[in-house]
């Protein structure tokens, strides 16, 4: 990176506007002000509250299966090692092996137990792979809330195992046929809903996007991550990761690993995008790659728009990457240097699914498998032996079908 | 407006969306609405992402995008009719077409097409300084919205810095029609006239003849009708829809109308 990185403390991410430098804010429809205002003063009021903080950590432990486990990926090293032994030392952060498979459930648990302090009692929630669906209709049957789902038909489609699984937990899950019926309409369509039902209902928006003060609420509730790869480094070997690696949808997994160690210059921070049919096509979703700044559901950021500043559709064989914007933050840490990020193709993502599945024997969701494959492109680059920890988002049985009709193992 | 309001009456604003079903009929439109009883005209730019409007004007800027309406087309469009009409004409926008052409191009580029207003419905007061300062100088008035769920002290705020008039939001929700005007309205219009005396207009959910009339005597100033125009000019062939619009216009500012 030629960029020199800018001072960056935690004061100014974000400062009292919800902004992380230029990005972040507040775009939204009048309605929702006093909405927002009310959710950051609960967060800001709970956030630090004793009895709030041993709730969600004893959930945390006995009921999402927290701390998750930092697992070292022999197999995967071997395969990367250079003849003298050297290389890449692989860790997996295993959010794979949350309840419900994914690290969305840190998110959605958080902000229930806010919901509940704040009297709401319907919750909606946009979903695009439908893990963060499933892990808003589990918290909500948890606590017995009302639950509707926004899901594009699309993604209805190739991801029918979470609808059947949001549905068995009671969640009513509306399909959405606007745009072309994936995360982007989903969202949209729950930000309408919220406009309608504000005073009655929480919205659990599962990325780092959105508002503020969503994208600072999202991180927070999945910092956990970072917090416990730090221990778990310290504990295996007394010191830092060298490398985070995450894939970058709306950036919510990238985020939570990241967030304790931005102010650790020797932690280089890498997200990777859905790269789709490849950047230079029109199919992909690499938006800090690929888009220029506007504001899309509520935020600025990076974003894929046309020349008029119409939204383009993106695309990716993952449902979960399958977004035209992204998180503010990262949109900060691309610009100030401090993080970097890169795009890999549906085909290397698939590629990486099955390296891991066949090295070692953990089937990685398909956003995951992103992070994964980048191991290809980094690892050559890469001198000694340094120590990577890839966030190992999701689990892939999600994933089975859509890899199957690729893969031609069926 | 203003000189509306000094002899007692109550502006009618219709909105219509540019490019459905095409932007030759937006064209006949906007002169139909002026000859038949609009004060104002607001023209809805289509957006991809409209997240604050209803089923009908999401559908209605869906159909217009995919026939490749361009924000350059709407405004050739405008440049050509509005020297025909009379009434101003705001721009309805989501704020993402002005970022993207850069705020003072865009306001240049609205102002010589012959816009004079300019509402954004997702740039609230924390946002909207970028384009109030540029909008004074060029000479377009940015309406800001006021909504239900506004506080007192808020709205305050907002009356401060919004231009031209203030646009209170009747429903909790998004564009579309109701059966009915929520009461609270009553109240909202007598909170928002104890801090501000700029012209207030009442918009969202608003459909029928009767509806409007029953704004008005509960003090509003103007009264926004969207959906329902949009609804009728897409229906049918566009001479039909024409004529469907031409007589609901008439008939919302005959109720309207002391």
């Amino acid at each position: 990176m030629t960029l020199t990185p800018l001072p960056i403390t935690s004061a100014q991410r974000p400062d009292s506007l919800g902004r992380y430098g230029r990005f972040g804010g507040k775009y939204v429809p009048e309605t929702l002000m006093p909405a927002l205002s009310e959710l950051e003063a609960a967060f800001y009021q709970y956030r630090d509250d004793p009895e709030f903080q041993a709730e969600l950590q004893s959930l945390l432990r006995d009921y999402v299966g927290r701390p998750s486990p930092l697992y070292f990926a022999e197999r995967l090293t071997q395969h990367y090692a250079r003849p003298d032994g050297s290389g890449a030392q692989i860790y997996l952060k295993r959010e794979d092996l949350n309840h419900t498979g994914a690290h969305k459930i840190n998110n959605a648990l958080g902000q229930v137990l806010l919901a509940k302090r704040m009297g709401k009692q319907r919750i909606i929630a946009e979903t695009g792979a439908g893990q963060h669906g499933v892990a808003t209709a589990t918290v909500c049957a948890r606590f017995g809330l009302q639950c509707i789902i926004y899901m594009g038909v699309h993604d209805m489609e190739r991801q029918s195992l979470n609808v059947f699984r949001m549905r068995l937990m009671g969640a009513e899950v509306r399909s959405v046929e606007a745009g072309t019926g994936t995360l982007k309409d989903a969202t949209s369509e729950a930000i309408r809903d919220w406009v309608t039902n504000v005073e009655t209902t929480h919205y659990i928006l599962g990325s780092v996007a959105g508002p503020h003060p969503y994208p600072m609420i999202v991180r927070d509730f999945q910092a956990i991550i970072g917090q416990e790869t730090r221990q778990q480094c310290l504990e295996k070997w007394g010191g830092l990761p060298d490398i985070l690696l995450a894939c970058v949808g709306g950036g919510s997994n990238a985020m939570g690993l990241f967030h304790e160690f931005v102010e650790e210059p020797s932690v280089r921070m890498i997200g990777i995008e859905a790269g789709g049919e490849g950047v230079d096509s029109e199919k992909h979703a690499a938006t800090l790659t690929r888009g220029r700044v506007g504001v899309l559901h509520g935020a600025m950021s990076y974003l894929l728009q046309d020349g008029d500043g119409q939204v383009i559709e993106p695309y990716s064989i993952s449902a979960g990457l399958d977004y035209p914007g992204v998180g503010p933050e990262h949109s900060f840490l691309k610009d100030s240097g401090r993080a970097e990020y890169y795009s890999v193709t549906d085909k290397q993502a698939l590629a990486g699914f099955q390296q891991l599945s066949r090295l070692e024997g953990i089937i990685p969701a398909l956003e995951t498998s992103h992070a994964i494959a980048f191991l290809e492109t980094l690892c050559p680059q890469l001198s000694g032996s340094p120590r990577i920890v890839i966030n190992c988002s999701g689990r892939g049985d999600k994933d089975v079908q859509t890899a199957a009709k690729f893969l031609n193992l069926m | 407006m203003k000189s509306l309001r000094d002899r007692g009456q109550c502006a009618l604003i219709p909105f219509i969306t540019a490019g459905d079903p095409d932007l030759e009929t937006t064209a006949k439109a906007l002169q139909i609405l002026d000859r038949n009883g609009a004060d104002l005209i607001e023209l809805g730019v289509p957006y991809s992402d409209p997240l604050a409007d209803g089923p009908v004007i999401q559908a209605a800027a869906t159909r217009a995008l995919a026939k490749g309406t361009s924000l350059d087309d709407v405004l050739s469009m405008l440049q050509r009719v509005s020297p025909t009409i009379k009434a101003p004409i705001i721009l309805f926008t989501y704020y993402n077409p002005i970022l993207n052409r850069g705020i003072e191009t865009f306001l240049q580029d609205i102002y010589t097409a012959g816009a004079r207003g300019l509402v954004v419905p997702d740039l609230p007061l924390e946002e909207v300084e970028a384009l109030l300062q540029p909008a004074r100088s060029i000479g377009i008035e940015v309406t800001l919205l006021v909504a239900p769920t506004t506080p007192k002290e808020r709205i305050a705020a907002i009356a401060t810095q919004a231009e031209g008039f203030i646009y209170l939001v009747s429903v909790t929700g998004v564009t579309g029609m109701r059966t009915e005007v929520e009461t609270r309205v009553q109240d909202l219009l007598m909170e928002l006239r104890s801090v501000t005396d700029k012209p207030i207009g009442v918009g969202f959910g608003i459909s029928q003849p009767s509806q409007a009339r029953q704004v008005m005597e509960w003090g509003a100033d103007a009264v926004i009708v969207g959906s329902a125009f949009v609804k009728r000019l897409a229906e049918g062939e566009p001479h039909q829809g024409l004529e469907a619009i031409e007589s609901f216009c008439r008939g919302l500012k005959a109720a309207i109308a002391e």
